[in-house]
């Protein structure tokens, strides 16, 4: 509880759930306040019929989160589709499609676009009608309400109004924001499971009013009668502010009498209550937040690149306007045959500069075909497949908790590819937030035996230390390279599998305790020289908590829903030890306790006066109990450094003997709590207690103050007992997860809660510190001064982070490695502007960097820096409610669907069960959506390049007059139909390696950081490649069609016959063309490729026999006119093989003489070398790895460096602490 | 917020069971495609591949490239140009005028058959920076009035030549019929006279669907502004193949179109008389207007663009195939050779 906290809890503003006295009815001064602006609402218990009509309508109970509703749906959905600025282009077109300034008929404008926006409104429209089926599950729950006459019966939830009567039982969920009446419990107590809204899971207990705990049944409503006066619906889950008009008496009500609305009744039968807030006046949904909307880096410069393209296009419009200007002035009125000037002025050789805006306009249109106006849908479709192929991926799906990967959001598939750096919350991300109780010390004595993970590690790691000496000592070093690296995985993998083994082989695991020390158990604990102190620290675990036991049915052991795992080890223990916590009531605790002397339990009952909460600030908490021997304890138990503190003179007796076992524990990687008690006399406590009582009845914003300080007054002259030690175990696979994203090149960065060591300790658990490393730690010195000295406390700060730098910078040593390590409160003053350059300067150049105590905020902060600050993409991965802020803000935001709650997975683009999928979501699906989208988005502007200059062209040699050498139809059919296809099959299933390659050489993923796949270079190469196949395609087929026959009959090529044969080179060029891109072709990709070259002859006999019809001069087309033709095709050949023969030559070239990673493990794979030379595939496949610093493949890596004395070992003099920790550690 | 979710703790024992059915449903069912585990051709470009390919290319286009050269070395094409030459010296500075004038337009051209021409011999006239595909131009007609004789008044697009001054549709309308070519050519050999025949100078479905049966010329060329040819009223547009001929709108504003076929062979050193009437009005924009007579081949006209293509495409496939193949045999790289990789050839480079 103490730094070894998990949660950063959300404020709470009711320090004291378990107060045991009730406030008095408070006096009618304190009500004012709840009159005036925002405490406005006013409720009428059991008349809901009020509700219904001015003033007092409130809104209905009846829920939306859709977007949308059928009347809004078209205008708000039109609307969005039209805030992208291509969409906006392609409406105006449209529009202008319509009058006689258009190149092209008005159905080749409008009809692609509405496609594509119509598809986008579908898939917005699906989505949303998902959110309201899921809304309407929810409006349509049946509740059991109050009808009249004390009889209730079953109403939707939507139909639910303010002021009705409502009884919930046992599992369900609330219905609205509830004022507690009663319960099923005589005092009127409840329990709730807030996970919905919050994610702890730990029972909240609610209480109702006494004078309302008499309505506990059905008919006692019949003439029910009271007011509600109360603040206005407000976001704030943790306070409500009200009164309670009944029976003409006043009552004050708190936020205990309050129960949310998605919040589920536990361990109560059924409770009654009256509806306050409804519908989205609840403060479930007053909280609801949008996740902020993100786009990808490679979406970002697509934009760019739209940009440009349009800045091309408005200069080509103006090259052919100028062309239009001279041809028009000059040549226009000696064309007699064009009879200018026409009547609409387009072509008015008087007024040249109004035709020429017109010509402006039409060019605009004409070459729009320069932006591929199916690229955003092309790209939306193939980001839709590609979170779908995530979300289905079996090796991502965790078999225990039955939780797949999830894609929340499909638009940052490609940045999966990009991370430089993860942020990474520990609890619960890192390790399971599962804490075994695994040692205590005693009154200066340390009980239990167990090793932890991180002992377990520390002593694998110098076996193997050991071992390596042994085979590098034949100097025969580089030759053995890869059987050694093979060597640390198997037994990282042994150690922990041996270990689950363990549990297994052990007869009675048993969840949260895995102490082992005879001298405790079995009331072995009795015959020890301290026995009253361990009793007195049994008694404390079993007495200082807030958790409610539940007892299962079959079995009759008690489970404990506890407020954080530390406390519910404690509790397994305390029953383990024979102290068992069996019932809480609302003033008493009961405790089974076995003694040896007796072979029954006896059932001792403490009286709780008081319970001081815990909260991150006071970091402890406290109870006060009354024994049965009418004797008043305060136990306490919290962080160690504020007990110590808090210690009376005499009750240091165990101090220093507690402090080496807790550095001792703190070492192993442990979470610890210091355990303390003093005595009360009667009158020292009733002094206290009216002080208290007076703190707790008060109103007011000094309350909490006040609180505060009243306890702090309790809390000192404290007795120490002793000290528990709490294992938080490492989830599976952690170490090795991170071992490969190390080799990945990405870089780790801690933040968590926790205290300095702890936090260093997980760290050298999962490999992210090592022996050897360099730590850099920051923490502010000046613990003791009080906030006066800001600016020393800066300026020292500063001074480390210079000396920081200073140290990294002499350093020569390049395998030399640094880890930073700063707490929270240094952070305040690193965040800050003028700091947080220096910081993030030091940061950067430091393999590790681990931040403790941070604050969600801090989370936040930090992410941003690194994002900001860098220009790097980040990826924040965390499980609880603190760590929503860093995952809004990171590029990337995952979350885990653990088992804290949901409202870090709902923050989160990506959902994954388990910390070790990390490395596949990554390496795998990252690395692979990156390249596709990349090669997609060039290819895109290659093909609309190399298809919309070619009518650039054609207008030149048309007069500068607007005429397409293409039939509208196949402009039209072009991006939609003929093109697109393929283009997303490269983008849904191109793999350059598969899977198993990418997590064997997790270097390769480096070329997405690296952006090696769509950097202006390669941009600009594939836009120079579409220029060269217009060129390519206009002017051969130019002339090779002007004016010769074609045909042995004869005829000339019209401009329909030219049309249709360069149409089809540009069908085959850029078909060819993504043939040669991919590297991948299942059944799928061949179908679609050939597919498209075959439609697009399909669709000239249709379309051929069709013409007639339209009124186009296309009529057959293929088969009268081109078919026959031997020219046609054997220039489809030529033109084909000539566009795409620079292209070939290029990747033969490159790949001889540059071949990427890529390449070289195609050919690897092609050539099976990895199945015949297994030798050789190991030894690259440990090579690719070879960079990191951190992980465990660097550790041994360090290690052999330093056999081979290379290394000169030089310990910096710096004044900071950077002393290498392994030596601590052994 | 999502209320709808059903949510089970962790430690709840009763929640267990029943969420043990829900998570069965959430597994994804394996399959090879949502795997991505299909089955995949990965061709990868290998020294083997790219010089065989390189080489085919170059021996399939060779081939190509020869025989179009030779099918285009056939071809006998034979050009008189004579916009010039047919204006009487004296008019030659003012040939605007000249053509408005009435005097008579016949020119007499001769033209020697350089070598052995088989029949049949197709006649074109050739029009220089002539701008068919001008979009004024382009839009200028109606096929709907060219089709159908109901749809004579379906005029809408056929502006400026849409209606005569008294309002009366004009069949064929628009800028097109209205312009079109009327310089008319009559050859002759030896003094005896070669035929030239007009059928079946048009595309078959453009006279069997595009133009109709029933649709006779009206109302055509009356109006103020003269144009080009007149039409034969009495003849259906369907048999006016001169007409299809030049609907057929050009992609370039150079552009041949056929004239008619001469179906005798012509023989090396044969004098043909040609009898020209140079009605056509080019002089305005500088256009130049040629007599063409050619024989085809295969590949059509005379056209040695292609086989000089092919044979450069397949030289050069041939040079790179050779190119390639060198650069293999000087600095062969083994396929998959691992010191290629990134992390081989930059050591300790991050």
């Amino acid at each position: 509880m103490a730094g070894g906290r998990i949660r950063a809890k959300l404020r709470r503003s009711n320090l004291y759930t378990f107060a045991c006295h009730r406030p008095h009815p408070t006096e009618e001064d304190k009500t004012d306040e709840i009159e005036g602006p925002g405490y406005s609402r006013i409720v009428h218990c059991n008349k809901p019929h009020i509700h219904e009509i001015k003033p007092l309508k409130y809104c209905t109970n009846y829920i939306s989160t859709t977007k949308y509703n059928f009347l809004t749906f078209l205008p708000k959905a039109i609307f969005e589709q039209f805030r992208r600025v291509a969409n906006l282009y392609f409406l105006l077109a449209a529009a202008l499609s319509l009058t006689p300034v258009s190149p092209f008929g008005p159905m080749s404008m409008i009809a692609p676009l509405a496609f594509v926006v119509g598809l986008s409104m579908a898939k917005e429209a699906l989505e949303d009608w998902r959110r309201f089926i899921q809304d309407m599950k929810v409006n349509l729950r049946k509740a059991s309400v109050h009808k009249e006459g004390g009889v209730f019966g079953l109403k939707p939830w939507m139909k639910l109004r303010v002021g009705d009567i409502v009884k919930v039982e046992k599992d369900q969920f609330f219905p609205a924001d509830l004022l507690l009446l009663s319960s099923s419990y005589e005092d009127g107590i409840c329990y709730v499971e807030t996970m919905n809204l919050d994610g702890e899971t730990n029972l909240k207990v609610k209480r109702a009013l006494e004078v309302t705990l008499s309505l506990d049944d059905d008919p006692t409503f019949e003439g029910f009668d009271a007011t509600i006066r109360c603040e206005d619906p407000n976001p704030n889950l943790y306070t409500f502010v009200g009164k309670l008009d009944y029976n003409s008496r006043v009552h004050p009500l708190d936020p205990n009498q309050i129960l949310l609305r998605d919040s589920k009744l536990r361990n109560t039968a059924y409770v009654y209550g009256v509806v306050i807030f409804t519908g989205h006046d609840s403060k479930v949904m007053q909280n609801a937040t949008k996740s902020p909307s993100k786009r990808s880096r490679i979406e970002k410069q697509m934009d760019k690149i739209i940009y440009i393209l349009f800045s091309f296009l408005v200069f080509i419009s103006f090259i052919s306007g100028v062309g239009f200007i001279v041809k028009t002035k000059n040549d226009l009125p000696h064309w007699w045959y064009l009879q200018v000037p026409d009547r609409e002025g387009l072509f008015d050789p008087n007024k040249p500069l109004q035709s020429a805006f017109y010509h402006l306009v039409t060019a605009l249109m004409l070459y729009g075909y320069l932006i591929p106006i199916s690229l955003y849908v092309s790209i939306e479709v193939v980001k839709v497949l590609q979170a779908i192929f995530i979300n289905q991926d079996l090796n991502m799906y965790d078999e225990e908790s039955g939780t797949p990967a999830q894609a929340r959001t499909s638009n940052l598939n490609e940045e999966l590819g990009q991370v430089d750096t993860i942020l990474s919350d520990k609890t619960g991300t890192l390790t399971c937030n599962q804490m075994d109780f695994l040692k205590c010390s005693i009154a200066g004595t340390a009980y239990g035996t167990r090793a932890s993970d991180v002992e377990l590690a520390a002593a694998k790691q110098m076996v193997m230390d050991m071992d390596g000496q042994g085979q590098n000592g034949n100097g025969n070093f580089s030759e053995k390279n890869g059987h050694e690296f093979a060597g640390p995985e198997i037994q990282l993998e042994t150690v922990i599998t041996s270990k689950d083994e363990d549990a297994i082989n052990n007869k009675n695991p048993i969840k949260g305790f895995s102490f082992e020390d005879s001298r405790l158990m079995n009331g072995n604990w009795f015959k020890e020289p301290n026995e009253n102190n361990i009793l007195l620290f049994f008694r404390i675990l079993s007495l200082c908590h807030t958790a409610i036991p539940e007892q299962n049915q079959e079995t009759g052991v008690f489970t404990y829903e506890a407020e954080s795992p530390d406390e519910g080890a404690f509790l397994v223990a305390a029953r383990e030890f024979g102290f068992e916590f069996c019932k809480r009531t609302q003033s008493s605790v009961f405790v089974r306790e076995k003694y040896p002397s007796s072979q029954e339990p006896t059932e001792r009952e403490f009286k709780v006066l008081a319970l001081l909460d815990f909260t991150s600030k006071r970091k402890r908490m406290s109870v006060i109990i009354r024994d049965e021997k009418d004797q008043i304890l305060l136990l306490c138990k919290g962080a160690d450094s504020i007990i110590f503190d808090r210690l009376s003179k005499n009750g240091r007796m165990y101090e220093e003997a507690t402090r080496k076992h807790l550095n001792e524990y703190g070492e192993a990687g442990l979470r610890t709590l210091a355990l303390a008690y003093k005595k009360l006399s009667e009158e020292e406590y009733s002094t206290w207690n009216d002080e208290f009582t007076k703190a707790k009845t008060s109103f007011g914003a000094d309350r909490e103050a006040n609180l505060e300080r009243v306890s702090d007054l309790m809390e000192k002259d404290l007795i120490l007992v002793g000290a528990t030690a709490v294992e938080d175990k490492l989830q599976k696979g952690v170490p090795q997860c991170i071992d490969k994203l190390a080799q990945a090149g990405l870089k780790i960065w801690v933040l968590t809660g926790d205290k300095m060591e702890t936090a260093i300790n997980i760290g050298f658990a999962c490999s992210l510190l090592r022996q050897g490393m360099r730590q850099i730690c920051i923490s502010s010195n000046l613990d003791a001064i009080v906030q006066d000295c800001r600016q020393a406390a800066k300026e020292d700060i500063l001074q480390q982070i210079t000396n920081g730098t200073e140290m990294i910078k002499v350093e020569k040593d390049p395998h030399a490695a640094f880890a930073l390590i700063i707490d929270g409160k240094t952070l305040t003053y690193a965040l800050e502007d003028d700091m947080k350059h220096h910081f993030l300067n030091l940061a950067i150049e430091c393999a590790s960097v681990i931040c403790c105590r941070v604050s969600p905020k801090q989370k936040a902060l930090v992410t941003r820096l690194v994002k900001e600050g860098t220009g790097k993409i980040t990826l924040a991965i965390g499980d609880g409610a603190n760590d929503v802020g860093m995952i809004q803000e990171a590029d990337i935001g995952v979350g885990i669907s653990g088992c804290e709650g949901m409202q870090a997975v709902m923050a989160s683009d990506f959902a994954i069960a388990e910390f070790q999928f990390l490395e596949r979501l990554l390496v795998v699906h990252g690395h692979w959506c990156y390249k596709r989208i990349a090669q997609m988005i060039c290819y895109f502007f290659y093909k609309n390049i190399a298809f919309g200059l070619t009518i650039f062209y054609f207008e030149a040699f048309a007069g500068f007059s607007g005429q397409s050498v293409y039939d509208d139809w196949y402009m039209l059919l072009f991006n939609v139909v003929l093109t697109s296809l393929p283009v997303i099959s490269l983008g849904v299933f191109e793999q350059d390696v598969d899977s198993e390659v990418c997590l064997q050489f997790p270097a390769l993923y480096q070329q997405g950081p690296k952006n090696l796949f769509f950097d202006w270079q390669r941009i600009f190469g594939w836009m120079a490649n579409g220029l060269y196949t217009s060129l390519v395609i206009f002017f051969l087929n130019i002339v090779i069609f002007y004016d010769q026959a074609f045909r042995l009959e004869g005829q000339t090529a019209d401009m329909v016959a030219v049309g249709t044969a360069m149409m089809t080179c540009v069908i085959w060029a850029v078909n060819v063309q993504i043939a040669l891109t991919m590297s991948h072709f299942t059944w799928i990709q061949h179908f679609l490729i050939s597919g498209s070259i075959t439609m697009w002859y399909l669709f000239l006999l249709v379309y051929g026999e069709m013409a007639y019809s339209l009124r186009v001069n296309a009529f057959r087309v293929l088969i009268e006119i081109l078919a026959p033709a031997p020219i046609y095709w054997s220039t489809t050949l030529l033109v084909t093989v000539l566009c795409n023969l620079p292209y070939l030559a290029h990747i033969s070239f490159q790949r001889s003489f540059k071949p990427l990673d890529h390449h070289i493990i195609q050919e690897i794979k092609y050539s099976r070398k990895d199945i015949e030379d297994g030798h050789m595939w190991s030894r690259e496949r440990s090579k690719a790895r070879q960079k990191t610093k951190i992980g465990f493949t660097a550790r041994v890596d360090a290690k052999i460096r330093q056999l081979k004395g290379r290394l000169q070992k030089k310990y910096s003099t710096m004044s900071t602490c950077h002393h290498p920790i392994g030596q601590q550690q052994t | 917020m999502n209320s709808g979710t059903p949510s089970s703790s962790a430690g709840a024992p009763g929640s267990a069971e029943s969420a043990a059915p829900r998570r069965n449903s959430k597994r994804p069912k394996y399959s090879r495609f949502t795997q991505q585990e299909l089955p995949a051709c990965k061709p990868i470009l290998t020294p083997k591949w790219v010089i065989s390919a390189f080489l085919l290319v170059s021996v399939v286009f060779i081939p190509i490239g020869v025989v179009s050269l030779f099918a285009s070395r056939d071809v006998v094409e034979i050009i008189d140009r004579y916009e010039t030459e047919c204006i009487p010296l004296d008019s030659r500075n003012n040939k605007t005028g000249f053509m408005w004038s009435n005097a008579d337009k016949t020119c007499n051209r001769i033209i020697t058959v350089t070598k052995h021409m088989k029949q049949p011999i197709y006649v074109y006239y050739q029009l220089d920076n002539f701008y068919q595909n001008h979009r004024r131009y382009v839009k200028s007609r109606s096929d709907q009035q060219l089709r159908n004789p109901g749809n004579e008044r379906d005029i809408s697009t056929c502006s400026p030549e849409d209606t005569t001054p008294e309002g009366l549709p004009i069949v064929p309308c628009g800028l097109i019929a209205w312009s079109m070519f009327n310089d008319t050519y009559s050859l002759s050999r030896n003094n005896q006279q070669l035929g030239i025949n007009k059928r079946g100078i048009s595309w078959q479905s453009d006279r069997d669907r595009k133009f109709g049966k029933g649709v006779f010329p009206k109302n055509f060329q009356n109006g103020t502004a003269p144009g080009g040819a007149k039409l034969n009223e009495s003849i259906p547009l369907s048999e006016q193949e001169d007409l299809i001929v030049w609907m057929r709108t050009a992609a370039l504003p150079t552009f041949r179109k056929l004239y008619g076929k001469i179906e005798v062979d012509l023989q090396a050193g044969d004098v043909i008389n040609v009898t020209l009437q140079n009605n056509y009005n080019t002089y305005n924009f500088n256009g130049k207007k040629k007599l063409v007579l050619s024989t085809t081949s295969w590949l059509g006209g005379k056209n040695d663009f292609m086989g000089i293509a092919y044979l450069t495409v397949g030289g050069l496939c041939f040079c790179l195939a050779m190119g390639f193949m060198l650069i293999y045999l000087i600095k062969p790289r083994q396929l998959g050779d691992p010191s290629y990789l990134s992390w081989n050839r930059n050591p300790g480079g991050h």
